[in-house]
C-alpha cells in the first residue's frame, strides 16, 4: 500500500462536484430501520456509554414521542417517514489515528470524492480537523498541540467517557432534550459529533474545524456538539459540509450547543453545502437544526453561516444573552436555488443589562426557490439598556423565486433600543449590462453582484473559509439566469 | 474602425414598439476624434448603448461593421473584449464591490477570453497605480463600492479611469463632461487625450462645445430624431452651442 500523505489528501480535496454523486461502500454497521426504545439503548449500549448517558436519551425519546413535527416554518415538503430511517450507521472498523496516514485509502478517497475543498486553503499547521463520516469520528489531528494548552477537541462520544462531569454538567444545558421536535430526536439518537472545551484564559492558538458527512443511504444523521468556552478564553470553530447527492430525501437533525463563561468569546462559523436536491426539486437534504449558545457575562458568541445547499432548511442560530454587557451575534448568508427551500434566522434572547446584539441576514433567492427570514428579538423586563440591530436584505434573481422576512420583536423593557432595516433588491439588467460591456459575461457578473451583495456576512468568515464561500454562492447560481 | 450603416433600431415601449433610430450612417476611423451632439431625447444614448451590444434594443435594419467585422450577433461583453467601451451617461452602482476588484475581473475576464493568463497581481497593482495617478483619484476612492454614494462628477471620472484601464480601441463618452467641474473635466480631457493615439479613436457625445475645447473633435455630428442630420468641423459645435438647434430643425423641415 502506498503511503498517503496529507498533502496528497489535500491535492485530491481541490476540486469539488456534485455532479457525480456517489456512494462507498465502505463496510457499513447499519442498524435495522425503524425507532423504539430498544433501538434507543442499542445506541447507547453501541457506543459504550455510561449508565446516566442512556437515561438521558431515554428522557428524550419519551419527550418526542408526545411531540408532533412543527409546521409553522414557511417549507413545505414529504414528511420523513421517522421509521423508515437506520439510526445508526458506522464505518466498520473505527480506529483512532494520530495522523491520516494511517487511515484506510478508500475512506480518503470518499473525502477526495466529497472534494472537501475548504481544507485548499488551510495549513496543516492552522486547522485540526475532527473529521466524521457517517457519525463516527475516524480521524483526529493536531489533539497533541491542542492537549499542551489544555485544549478538549474530541468526538462527543469519547468525551462522554473520558470527560463525563463536563459533558453531564453542559449537554442539554442550552438546548433541552424537548426543546423542539428535532432536537428530542437527536437527543434519543444522536450517533456522534464533536465536543470542545477551552480551559480558562486559554486563547485557542487554532481554527477548530470539523467535517460532517452523510454517507450512507437512508441512515439520518444527528449530530451532536457541544462547545464550551471556560472563563476568559477564546475559540473559533468552523464547520463545513458536502453530502454525496442521493434520489430519496436525508434527514439531517443536528443540535449544536455553545457556552460562553464569563468574559469567554466563541466564534461559530459554517459552510453548508449540502446536496440540494437536482434542478426538478427530486431529492436532497432535510436540514433541521437546532443551534444555541449562552452568553455570561460579558460574553460573545458570533454566529456566521453561509447555507447554499439542502433541499429544506430549517435552522435558527441563536443566542442567550444571560450575562450582563454579553453580545451575540448573527451574520448569515442563505442562497436558494431550483426548488430549495430555505427558513433560516436567529432568535436573540437579552436577559442580562446592557446586552448587544446584531444580525445581518442575507437571503438570495433564485429558480423556483423561497428564501425565508425568520428572526426574533425577545428583551426581558430585567435587560436594561439592551441594543438590537436587523439588518435583512433580499435579493431576487428571475420572477418565480420569493424572498420573506418575518422579524418577530418583544420588548419588555422600555430602555430597549430595537432597529431594523430591510431591503429587497433584484439583480438589474442595467447591472449585468453594465458588467457586460467592461467584458464580464452575465455569468460571472451574477456572481460578482452576489459576492458584493453577501460581502458584510463574508467578511466575518475566516480567511480560508470566505474563499471558499464565494467559489460556493458562484456554484450554487450557476445556470440560474439564461 | 466603426462603421454604421443605415442603422435603425426599435424598443419595445409596454409592447409597442417604438422606433428611436431611424437610418444612421457614420464611419470612425482610426486615429479620429468624433463628436455627436444633439437635443435630449434624439437617439445618442441609444445609438451608444447598441453599438455596445444592448439587448433591449431591436436592430430592425442596418449594419454595424467594426474593424469590419459585423458585430451584430456579438454579445455585449464580446464586444467589450475586442475594444469597445462606452463609458456611461448614468454609471450603475454595484454595492459591495469595490472599484478594484470590478476592474481585475474586467481585465482578467477579458483576457481570459483572449486566451491569456490572468494579469499578475504586482502588474495589477502598478497598471492601478499609473492610471489613478494619470487621472488624479485618490487610491482610498478604489476600495470603495462600485458608484455606490459617489458624486455625479466622481461616478464620470471613475468611467473614464475603467477607461484608461482597459485602453480600449473605439471609446464612446457619452456626457462624460456632465457633472463634472471645471478642473476635472481639464483633468479627464486630459486622461483621454493622453491615452489618444493613431490606432484608437474617441466618440464624444455631449451637449456643451466646452469639452471640445480640450478634447478636439475632427468631426462633429447633429442627431436629430434619429438621424444624423447635419455633420461638419468643430466649428460646428460652436455655432450649435450660439444658435441652439432650431435653425438645423427649420434646415431639416425645408
Ligand atoms: N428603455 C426605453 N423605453 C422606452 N423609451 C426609451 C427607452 N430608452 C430610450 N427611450 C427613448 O428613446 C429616445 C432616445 O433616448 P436617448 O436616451 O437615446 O436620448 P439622448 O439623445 O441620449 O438624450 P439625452 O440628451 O437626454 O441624454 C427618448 O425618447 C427615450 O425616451
Ligand atoms: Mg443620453
Amino acid at each position: 500500500m502506498s503511503k498517503y500523505t496529507e498533502d496528497d489528501l489535500r491535492e485530491e480535496l481541490k476540486t469539488k462536484e456534485y455532479e457525480y454523486g456517489f456512494y462507498t461502500d465502505i463496510e457499513s454497521d447499519t442498524f435495522p430501520i425503524g425507532l423504539n426504545e430498544d433501538i434507543v439503548k442499542a445506541i447507547s449500549l453501541k457506543k459504550g456509554e455510561p449508565q446516566w448517558m442512556t437515561d438521558w436519551r431515554l428522557e428524550a425519546f419519551k419527550a418526542w414521542k408526545e411531540m408532533i413535527e412543527p409546521e409553522w416554518a414557511n417549507v413545505s415538503y414529504v414528511k420523513p417517514d421517522f421509521q423508515g430511517i437506520s439510526y445508526y450507521s458506522a464505518p466498520n472498523s473505527k480506529p483512532k489515528y494520530d495522523s491520516l496516514d494511517e487511515v484506510d485509502p478508500e475512506l480518503l478517497a470518499t473525502f477526495a470524492k466529497l472534494g472537501i475543498s475548504l481544507d485548499e486553503q488551510k495549513k496543516l499547521s492552522g486547522v485540526a480537523m475532527d473529521v466524521v463520516v457517517d457519525s463516527v469520528s475516524v480521524a483526529t489531528t493536531f489533539k497533541k498541540t491542542l492537549g499542551e494548552k489544555g485544549i478538549i477537541f474530541c468526538s462527543i462520544s469519547e468525551a462522554i467517557k473520558e470527560y463525563p462531569e463536563l459533558v453531564k454538567k453542559y449537554i442539554g444545558s442550552v438546548v433541552p432534550q424537548r426543546d423542539n421536535f428535532y432536537a428530542a430526536l437527536n437527543s434519543a439518537v444522536f450517533s456522534d459529533g464533536s465536543f470542545c472545551y477551552i480551559p480558562k484564559g486559554v486563547r485557542c492558538p487554532m481554527e477548530l474545524s470539523t467535517y460532517f458527512r452523510i454517507n450512507q443511504a437512508g441512515t439520518g444523521q444527528f449530530e451532536r456538539t457541544l462547545v464550551i468556552a471556560d472563563e476568559g478564553s477564546y475559540v473559533s470553530y468552523l464547520e463545513g459540509c458536502t453530502a454525496p447527492s442521493r434520489d430519496e430525501n436525508q434527514l439531517h437533525a443536528a443540535v449544536v450547543e455553545l457556552i460562553a463563561l464569563d468574559n469567554a468569546e466563541i466564534k461559530y462559523s459554517t459552510v453548508q453545502n449540502w446536496y440540494p436536491g437536482n434542478a426538478e426539486g427530486k431529492g436532497g437534504v432535510y436540514n433541521f437544526v437546532t443551534k444555541r449558545g449562552i452568553c455570561e457575562k460579558n460574553a460573545k458568541i458570533s454566529w456566521t453561516q453561509v447555507e447554499t445547499g439542502s433541499a429544506i432548511t430549517w435552522k435558527y442560530p441563536s443566542c442567550i444573552l444571560k450575562g450582563d454587557n454579553s453580545v451575540g451575534e448573527f451574520y448569515s448568508i442563505a442562497v436558494t436555488n431550483n426548488f430549495q427551500q430555505a427558513d433560516t434566522g436567529t432568535k436573540m434572547i437579552h436577559l442580562g443589562k446592557n446586552t448587544k446584539s446584531t444580525i445581518i441576514s442575507k437571503g438570495i433567492s433564485a429558480g423556483k426557490s423561497q428564501n425565508s427570514y425568520r428572526g426574533l428579538v425577545k428583551i426581558s423586563p430585567n435587560a436594561d439598556n439592551a441594543r438590537n440591530f436587523s439588518q435583512c436584505d433580499s435579493l431576487l434573481m428571475g420572477n418565480d423565486c420569493g424572498a420573506h422576512t418575518f422579524p418577530y420583536i418583544e420588548a419588555k423593557n422600555k430602555t430597549a433600543k430595537i432597529e431594523h432595516e430591510a431591503t429587497t433588491s433584484k439583480i438589474g439588467e442595467d447591472q449585468i449590462f453594465y458588467c457586460n460591456q467592461r467584458g464580464i459575461s452575465t455569468e460571472k457578473a451574477i456572481a460578482l453582484i452576489v459576492n458584493g451583495f453577501s460581502k458584510d456576512v463574508l467578511n466575518k468568515l475566516p480567511m480560508e473559509f470566505a474563499v471558499e464561500a464565494k467559489k460556493l454562492l458562484e456554484i450554487s447560481l450557476e445556470g440560474s439566469v439564461g | 474602425m466603426l462603421k454604421i450603416k443605415n442603422l435603425h433600431a426599435s424598443i419595445d415601449d409596454n409592447g409597442v414598439l417604438k422606433s428611436i433610430l431611424k437610418g444612421i450612417n457614420l464611419e470612425i476611423k482610426a486615429g479620429e476624434v468624433h463628436a455627436i451632439m444633439g437635443p435630449n431625447g434624439s437617439g445618442k444614448s441609444t445609438l451608444a448603448s447598441v453599438v455596445a451590444g444592448k439587448e433591449e434594443f431591436e436592430v430592425t435594419k442596418g449594419t454595424v461593421l467594426f474593424n469590419d467585422e459585423d458585430i451584430e450577433d456579438l454579445a455585449a461583453e464580446e464586444r467589450a473584449h475586442k475594444g469597445i467601451f462606452l463609458s456611461f451617461q448614468y454609471p450603475v452602482e454595484i454595492p459591495g464591490v469595490s472599484v478594484t476588484n470590478f476592474m481585475k475581473t474586467a481585465i482578467n475576464e477579458t483576457r481570459k477570453a483572449k486566451g491569456l493568463e490572468e494579469m499578475p497581481a504586482k502588474e495589477m497593482l502598478k497598471l492601478i497605480r499609473e492610471k489613478s495617478e494619470l487621472l488624479e483619484i485618490d487610491r482610498k476612492f478604489l476600495s470603495r463600492s462600485l458608484n455606490e454614494g459617489f458624486s455625479g462628477g466622481e461616478k464620470k471620472r471613475n468611467e473614464i479611469f475603467q477607461m484608461a484601464m482597459l485602453e480600449p480601441k473605439l471609446a464612446i463618452l457619452d456626457e462624460t463632461d456632465s457633472g463634472l467641474d471645471i478642473d476635472a473635466l481639464r483633468i479627464v480631457a486630459n486622461g483621454v487625450n493622453k491615452l489618444k493615439s493613431k490606432d484608437n479613436a474617441v466618440l464624444v457625445i455631449t451637449h456643451y462645445q466646452r469639452l471640445l475645447e480640450y478634447i478636439v473633435p475632427d468631426f462633429v455630428h447633429v442627431l436629430l430624431d434619429g438621424r444624423i442630420v447635419k455633420s461638419g468641423g468643430k466649428e460646428l459645435a460652436h455655432e450649435l452651442e450660439e444658435k441652439g438647434y432650431d435653425w438645423i430643425k427649420e434646415e431639416v423641415n425645408a
